[in-house]
């Protein structure tokens, strides 16, 4: 098994050195004439108003933590899966019970608006 | 004639074996694996130039003209020239950009979509590596794209940038909850997260047994590529061009190919977990054939991808996320729950997988049969308040 | 070959935490934890525990770090390098910081930590499933109880401040 991580690790060093690559050799081939227009942030061809960062909303903080709630549940569900074969009826009624109280959770999100988007 | 029915396996087989011959074992193991690291690491190279040729084509064909067709006989070495326009534009870094997130970003992006590929069965015992958990390891890799995007869009000390950035993760979380609930139906029906083992499960392909779950699963996989209708950063017309707003040549580029990789990859994981991935007829005799069927039937899916980018209207961002949230996941939940209630019938397999797919049709009579009803309390809602404004510009 | 890899490992989790202590950018601070959460999941790799390893991955990487850049993001100064890095109480915090590596160290190396002498058995991933409804099906439970009460409670503290 861990000869096929080894392939992995394998893929993933020359998938990130196939970029690397790439870019070095865009940067032999082309011009480099920078100028403070060019390098100034893009706002539409304006100067940019204000500080860059911006008001940053508290919803995209609630989305971010259900997903955390609703990924671990899914994590939870692959072994369940897994080992379903070999699982008598009361495996599915933990699942359903397991299910049960995230989906709970999801209606009191729906209820209280979390999941809205202002 | 015994060694072309399984070629591509023999010939692997045969390269080993002569290596083996005159190299240790590590060296000749890493060399195979070297070998096979570059294939995979190509194909979203491939992919791009093949692919954006072929959106082009079908789009253009969609909206009533021709498409590309100057650079080279029906257009077909367009990609060719845009890649070399990426190669020579100047790459412009804006002022106050964390230059090294900044250039990171891309590469790891790319690195992702390539990474998707090593536990993709071409062929039967042609996969890079067929994990025990392969099907988690996809969701594992997608997930490594919105660290990247996250990267991109802060990196870039843009207003718009970021803004983009953080909506475009907004919209891949949400949608990535359906889409694991999705594959762990598939892995409930199977009972192993192998690829390798999904593909040879499917006796009966996945998407006659478990339609919903196909819908489900290839509508959030339209939705973590970023494609229309789920393309609000990349509108045009919207937000300039979100998180890769201040990249230019080749970091662009590969933002590019991250994104038709991805289009293939996920083709590639929904022919594999639904349409019985290399399966065909005779490919049990002759391996060889897999590839091919597995090829056209990710060239299928890909073109009813871009059928539907080409047809459907773009979604609104709070639309889309209410979508996600309201009526993906309850379904992936039922689904997942209907299959696992059906594998426990003491009923032999064909009713087992008859009852699914009732099920999966109820499920999906259901879910249509709601929506159509918040619509027409969305419509109500929306004429009561045009009636009150006239009434009140009338008064 | 594997202590190749260990040792590469080791230096880019270790690594990576020390720059998250050093680095002066929040934001970048946050992706050196991601490195160093990389090598965690190979750390599981090496241990043959390769659901935990994309567990890591899923959860850590792909939701628990996007967690912590949003809330970097919810929070104002993190981009003012003019802070000082040092405050008056350091030479206690770095006495006290010392002492608990100490004893760390000590602990780790003087228990005789009950090694299992062979390899995970092939079909772990099923045990684990299996355990999950028999042995362990309480804490499988409280599992789901304990996120969607973090959940409800983020929702409350959110919204109490709209």
């Amino acid at each position: 098994m861990l000869s096929q991580y080894a392939l992995i690790a394998v893929l993933a060093i020359i998938a990130f050195a196939l970029p690397v690559v790439g870019l070095l050799l865009a940067w032999l081939l082309r011009p480099h004439k920078p100028n403070p227009m060019k390098n100034s942030t893009y706002e539409c061809g304006m100067e940019t108003i204000g500080e860059t960062w911006v008001q940053f909303k508290a919803q995209y903080y609630l989305f971010a933590l259900v997903f955390v709630a609703f990924d671990v549940e899914a994590v939870f569900v692959f072994p369940w899966a897994v080992a379903y074969g070999k699982l008598a009826l009361y495996g599915l009624t933990e699942m359903i019970l397991f299910v049960a109280i995230l989906l709970g959770g999801l209606m009191y999100a729906w209820r209280k608006g979390a999941l809205e988007w202002q | 004639m015994n060694y072309l029915r399984d070629f591509f396996v023999n010939l692997a087989h045969s390269w080993t074996a002569w290596l083996a011959g005159f190299l240790p074992g590590w060296a000749v193991s890493l060399i195979d694996y070297v070998i096979v690291a570059v294939i995979l690491v190509m194909m979203p190279v491939i992919a791009t130039l093949t692919l954006t040729w072929m959106e082009r084509k079908v789009i253009g064909r969609i909206q009533n003209r021709i498409g590309p067709n100057r650079v080279g006989p029906w257009g077909i070495f367009q990609a060719i020239a845009d890649a070399v326009k990426m190669l020579i534009k100047e790459d412009i870094i804006p002022d106050r950009a964390d230059k090294p997130v900044f250039n990171l970003a891309p590469v790891l992006i790319a690195a992702a979509a390539m990474m998707l590929c090593g536990v993709i069965p071409f062929g039967r015992r042609m996969i890079g590596a067929d994990l025990n958990i392969g099907a988690l390891y996809i969701v594992a890799i997608g997930s490594l794209s919105t660290v990247a995007i996250i990267m991109a869009g802060w990196s870039s000390n843009n207003k718009f940038a970021l803004i983009g950035a953080f909506r475009i993760v907004a919209q891949l979380l949400s949608y990535e909850v359906p889409m694991v609930l999705s594959i762990a139906t598939v892995v409930l029906l199977v009972g192993s997260m192998r690829m390798g083992q999904i593909v040879e499960a499917q006796t009966v392909p996945f998407i006659l047994v478990l339609p919903v779950v196909f819908i489900v699963y290839t509508l959030c996989g339209i939705a973590e590529t970023g494609r229309s209708p789920f393309d609000l950063l990349e509108a045009e017309s919207e937000i300039v061009a979100g998180y890769f707003t201040e990249y230019s040549g080749l970091k662009f580029g590969w933002f590019y190919i991250a994104e038709y990789g991805n289009l293939m990859a996920i083709s590639a994981i929904v022919t594999t977990l639904f349409l019985g991935g290399w399966r065909g007829p005779g490919a049990a005799f002759a391996p060889v054939l897999g590839p091919i069927y597995f090829a056209i039937k990710v060239v299928l899916v890909v073109f009813l991808l871009m059928w539907i980018r080409g047809t459907w209207p773009r979604f609104r961002i709070d639309q889309m996320l209410q979508f996600a949230w309201k009526v993906l996941v309850p379904a992936a939940l039922a689904n997942l729950l209907w299959v696992a209630i059906m594998l426990k019938l003491p009923a032999p397999v064909a009713v087992q997988y008859v009852l699914m797919l009732a099920g999966n049709l109820v499920i999906l009579f259901t879910a249509l049969t709601l929506l159509g009803r918040a619509a027409k309390r969305v419509v109500a809602q929306q004429e009561a308040k045009q009636q009150a404004e006239s009434g009140l510009v009338a008064a | 070959m594997e202590a190749v890899a260990f040792a590469i490992l080791a230096v880019v989790t270790l690594g990576g935490a020390i720059m998250v202590v050093l680095s002066q950018n929040l934001m970048r601070s946050a992706l050196w934890l991601i490195l160093s959460f990389f090598g965690i999941a190979g750390f599981f790799v090496l241990l043959q525990a390769e659901f935990l390893a994309v567990t890591q991955v899923l959860v850590y990487i792909g939701a628990i770090s996007t967690l912590i850049i949003f809330a970097i993001m919810l929070s104002r100064n993190f981009m003012d390098p003019s802070e000082p890095r040092f405050n008056e109480q350091w030479g206690l915090v770095g006495g006290f910081s010392a002492l608990l590596l100490i004893g760390l160290a000590t602990v780790v190396t003087r228990v005789a930590w009950p090694v299992s002498a062979g390899l995970p058995p092939a079909d772990a991933i099923q045990r684990l499933g299996i355990d999950f409804v028999t042995a362990y099906a309480v804490p499988f439970e409280v599992a789901s109880v304990l996120l969607v009460v973090s959940m409800i409670g983020a929702i409350i503290i959110a919204r109490d401040r709209e």
